[in-house]
């Protein structure tokens, strides 16, 4: 099995299931995100019930994005810059 | 710290007929609960292609002459600016679209995350919902 190394760059919440700082990951070469996804849910169950997207390379990619080696893979809940949040939503 | 007043008057030209300001501001309180502060965090590479995009985007789409936003990072207390959206356009009415577009997009778009720090306890902020085909959809499909 030929195996790549990428970049896995957890952001916000998912901080605290996957700790903070960037990690290297060795995936199978031709692996996807939705690939990537699914091995991560091992240590963070919610990654997929999130809402997040995620980014190669710094811009945003889609599920069936092929990764390449040296990748740098940003996990992104939904962001919450900007002023102060929406009144009146709920969860 | 945001300094409004030079980027304001750093932003007008002659051929400008407005500029429209936008200060958010750390509030205190969020549903109910009394805020501390906050902590900004950014994927800083990508927030700042990001921004610079819709910068571009919003002088395209509305024809206003030109876009400043700043964004704080690291640690907030109550009143402060986090975000500074300064728009100078010929005429007023382009210049309050763009500014509401602007930031009703970044808050949507922008890699920028917050922690709130209460009087009893800190969370990440549950974040803006990404528009459409932003968010790679869960596997057992859409769980929004």
């Amino acid at each position: 099995l030929f195996i790549m190394q990428v970049r896995v760059l957890p952001f916000g919440v998912l901080k605290d299931s996957l700790g903070p700082e960037p990690f290297a990951l060795d995936i199978p070469r031709g692996a996807t995100v939705s690939d990537l996804l699914a091995r991560l849910g091992v240590e963070a169950p919610a990654i997929e019930s999130l809402g997040i997207a995620v980014s190669v390379n710094a811009e945003y990619a889609e599920r069936s994005r092929v990764l390449g080696e040296n990748d740098e893979i940003g996990l992104l809940p939904p962001v919450s810059g900007g002023a102060s949040k929406t009144a009146g939503r709920v969860k | 710290v945001i300094d409004a007043q030079p980027l304001v008057t750093a932003a007008k030209k002659g051929e400008d007929g407005a500029v429209v300001v936008f200060d958010g501001i750390v509030r205190n309180n969020s549903r109910g609960r009394q805020t501390l502060h906050l902590d900004y965090e950014a994927y800083e590479e990508m927030a700042m292609k990001q921004m610079n995009e819709l910068a571009n985007n919003a002088t395209l789409r509305f024809g206003v002459r030109h876009v400043t936003i700043v964004h704080r990072l690291g640690r907030l207390q109550v009143g402060e600016t986090s975000i500074l959206i300064v728009v100078a356009s010929a005429h007023r009415a382009q210049a309050y679209e763009a500014s509401r577009w602007l930031i009703d997009t970044l808050k949507k778009t922008v890699p920028i995350w917050k922690k709130e720090t209460f009087v009893d306890g800190a969370v990440w902020a549950d974040g803006e919902p990404f528009p459409p085909g932003l968010a790679v959809e869960g596997a057992n499909g859409p769980t929004a």
